[in-house]
C-alpha cells in the first residue's frame, strides 16, 4: 500500500501526479524536453539512458515504463533493452552510447563519481557538450523520478502488455499531456 | 574545471542554467512550487529539507546556497546559520519541531533510495501531525535535490568556497525566490556579476 492516499488504480508516478498537479506540470515538462525535445541523441537513446538508471535504482515501474518506450522506438526490440540493463558494454549499441551510459551510471551513484576520463571516453566517440550535459541531467532526473515513485511506495503493475501499450502512447503522444485526464477526484 | 564548456564566473547550477535554458525553465518552476508556494510548512522548513539532502549527497554548492537561504528566511543571524550547520550534523539533536525531525528522517531515507522509506518512518511523521501533502512534498523535495546535486556535481561545476558569496545568494533567494518572469534576463544579470 502506498504511503499516502492516491486515487486508486493509478500505476507508478501517475498516483503522485494526480495527487499533486502543481508539481506534475514542471516534472512532465522536464521529461518532455529531456526525452523528446530536439536533440542530436535519438529519443530511443535517451529513453535507454532513463531505463538504465531506473534499473540501477531498482525502480520497477520506471525501468519498465521507459524500457517499453525505448523498445517501441527500436521496432519492438525488447531483448536489446534487457541486454542494456544486464551489461550495456556488451549490448548491440554504438560505442558513443556505451560511453554515455557509463557516465549515466556514475551519475546514478553520485555526481562526484563522474571523472574526466569518463567524459574523455565519450568525447573520443564524438559526444558533444550538449550530449554529455543531457546525459548527466537525464540520469540525475531519473534519480529524482525513481525516488519519487518508490519513496511513496506506489503500485507497479506486473503486466508487460500494460507497459507496451503505455510505451507506445508515451512515444507517440509525449509527456506534457500524459497526466491531463487523471481521475483526481474519482475513487 | 567543469566537464563541459560553461560561461565563466557562474558558480554551481547557474552556469548550467545558462548553458541549457530549455531545461532550466521546468527545473526552476519545480523548485519554485516546492520551496516557495503557499504551504503548511514554512519556506525555511522546506529549505532545511533541501539542505539536509544536499549535505548527505556532499554537494558543496547546493548545501551552502540553500543553507544560507534557510538561515536568511529565519532572520539571518549567526544563530540561524549555526542552526543550519547543526541540522547537517545531527538534526535529531536540534531545537526544530518533532514534526520537522520526522520529515527530515524521511528525506534522509529518500536520499539513500526510495525503497528505504518505511511505513514506520511515515507513521512517525503522521503522529507528529504531518499531512499527506507534507509527506508527499518532503519525498519530492528530497528526490529533486538528488537530481540537482547530481546535476551540479556530475558536470564538475565551479563551486567557490566563499562564505560571503553564499550569504549574498541566500539573501537574494530568500527575497526573490527561484522564478523570474524573464529567466533569461535574470541569467544575463547573473552573468555580468
Amino acid at each position: 500500500m502506498a504511503h499516502i492516499h492516491f486515487p486508486e488504480g493509478l500505476p507508478g508516478i501517475l498516483g503522485p501526479m494526480a495527487f499533486s498537479p502543481a508539481t506534475a506540470k514542471p516534472l512532465n515538462a522536464l521529461a518532455e524536453v529531456l526525452l523528446r525535445g530536439p536533440n542530436s541523441l535519438s529519443a530511443a537513446d535517451r529513453e535507454m539512458i532513463a531505463t538504465y538508471v531506473s534499473s540501477q535504482n531498482d525502480c520497477y515501474f520506471c525501468q519498465h515504463a521507459h524500457g517499453a518506450v525505448a523498445a517501441y522506438r527500436m521496432q519492438g526490440n525488447e531483448k536489446l533493452i534487457a541486454d542494456i540493463k544486464v551489461n550495456f558494454e556488451s549490448a548491440a549499441i554504438s560505442d558513443k552510447l556505451k560511453a554515455l551510459l557509463a557516465i549515466a551510471g556514475k551519475t546514478q551513484k553520485g555526481g562526484k563519481q563522474v571523472t574526466s576520463a569518463d567524459v574523455e571516453r565519450a568525447r573520443q566517440q564524438g559526444a558533444t557538450d550538449k550530449e554529455i550535459h543531457d546525459t548527466v541531467l537525464i540520469a540525475a532526473a531519473f534519480c529524482m523520478f525513481n525516488r519519487y515513485v518508490d519513496g511513496l511506495a506506489t503500485w507497479a503493475p506486473a503486466d508487460p502488455e500494460m507497459y507496451r501499450e503505455n510505451g507506445k502512447r508515451l512515444a507517440d503522444v509525449g509527456y506534457v499531456h500524459s497526466t491531463d485526464n487523471l481521475p483526481a477526484a474519482q475513487k | 574545471m567543469a566537464h563541459i564548456k560553461l560561461q565563466e564566473g557562474l558558480p554551481g547550477i547557474r552556469g548550467l542554467l545558462v548553458f541549457s535554458p530549455e531545461t532550466a525553465k521546468p527545473m526552476c518552476d519545480l523548485v519554485q512550487v516546492l520551496l516557495r508556494d503557499d504551504h503548511t510548512l514554512t519556506r525555511a522548513e522546506r529549505e532545511m529539507i533541501g539542505v539536509h539532502v544536499s549535505s548527505e549527497n556532499d554537494c558543496y554548492y547546493c548545501q551552502h546556497c540553500h543553507g544560507s537561504t534557510a538561515a536568511q528566511l529565519l532572520g539571518g543571524s549567526n544563530d540561524d546559520y549555526a542552526l543550519i550547520d547543526q541540522i547537517k550534523w545531527d538534526f535529531e539533536a536540534t531545537p526544530i519541531s518533532d514534526k520537522m525531525k520526522a520529515l527530515l528522517a524521511i528525506a534522509g531515507k529518500v536520499q539513500m533510495g526510495g525503497k528505504h522509506v518505511t511505513t514506520a518512518d511515515v507513521e512517525r511523521a503522521r503522529k507528529q501531525g504531518a499531512t499527506d501533502k507534507e509527506i508527499h512534498d518532503t519525498v519530492l523535495i528530497a528526490a529533486a535535490f538528488c537530481m540537482f546535486n547530481r546535476y551540479v556535481d556530475g558536470l564538475g561545476t565551479w563551486q567557490p568556497h566563499d562564505p560571503e558569496m553564499y550569504v549574498e545568494i541566500g539573501k537574494q533567494t530568500a527575497t526573490k525566490g527561484y522564478v523570474n518572469r524573464d529567466l533569461s534576463k535574470r541569467l544575463e544579470s547573473l552573468a555580468t556579476k
